[in-house]
């Protein structure tokens, strides 16, 4: 969908693309947000078993110093869009009605954008003190 | 019209159980917990923008009973999809294809998460993280 243009000649369209209209697209994409991940995830979690049991200064503290919160956007923006990228592969999978997989298709990415964005500007409030 | 029962082409239930099924069928249900995850990460998130009192309900869940079963099996799917996930990575790169390295990565990813949720939890409560 991302390569379509409606103003281009339609063989131009078709040119390079697979069966999914998209060609490798989303697989590399999904590739690369994971190696991301791999690295990030486990940051993640180092960060928020060393914050248990931490009270709401320190917490805030941690994600206010400028390399947790840098680490911090890096890992959500990966996490959102990583799970756009296989929630969309399980509704093209299981979701056969078209209207129903198009609804899901959107509330998913709905649900993506707006997680990525209210947690990026979660991050973003607390590191700037506000 | 009353439904004609006709046969279908075989699925799942003919199969005898095995690891390469397991594994398969985990990731993808550890994906979508994990994406469930997700936003709770971002709530949480908002909440330790908003203010003490917010942050302490979100504490104050994640130190229930109910939380801590959450966050045990939320521990677990991560490490399952991490561990699998760095196994997916390798068998796109051609690695680990034959049958017998097939079958035996699988149990890697399978006992790994089991091991790696525990250390995880060990490391919580060496912490004092459970109070």
């Amino acid at each position: 969908m991302s390569h379509f243009d409606p103003l281009r000649n339609p063989i131009k369209n078709a040119r390079g693309l697979g069966s999914a209209k998209e060609g490798v697209h989303h697989f590399i994409v999904q590739r690369i947000t994971a190696l991301a991940l791999l690295v990030l995830a486990v940051y993640f979690v180092v960060l928020i078993v060393s914050l248990a049991g931490a009270d709401y200064a320190t917490a805030r503290a941690a994600v206010a110093h400028p390399c947790n919160a840098v680490l911090l956007v890096a890992f959500l923006v990966a996490m959102f869009w990583h799970g756009q990228l296989g929630m969309q592969v399980v509704i093209e999978d299981y979701v056969h009605t078209p209207w129903l997989a198009m609804s899901c298709q959107l509330a998913v990415r709905v649900a993506c954008a707006f997680a990525a964005l209210a947690s990026v500007f979660a991050v973003v409030r607390i590191a700037l003190g506000a | 019209m009353p439904p004609t029962v006709r046969p279908l082409s075989p699925h799942l239930q003919v199969y005898r159980w095995q690891i390469q099924m397991a594994t398969s069928i985990l990731h993808r249900a550890t994906g979508v917990i994990l994406f469930i995850g997700s936003l709770l990460i971002a709530a949480a998130l908002l909440a330790l923008a908003s203010g003490a009192e917010a942050w302490s309900c979100v504490t104050g869940l994640a130190g229930s009973w109910f939380g801590l079963t959450v966050l045990f099996g939320w521990t677990w799917a991560l490490a399952y999809h991490w561990l699998n996930g760095i196994r997916h990575l390798l068998q796109d790169a051609g690695w680990g294809f034959s049958i017998a390295s097939f079958v035996a990565n699988g149990w890697i990813s399978v006992i790994g998460s089991f091991v790696l949720t525990g250390l995880v939890w060990t490391w919580v409560y060496c912490c004092g993280g459970i109070a």
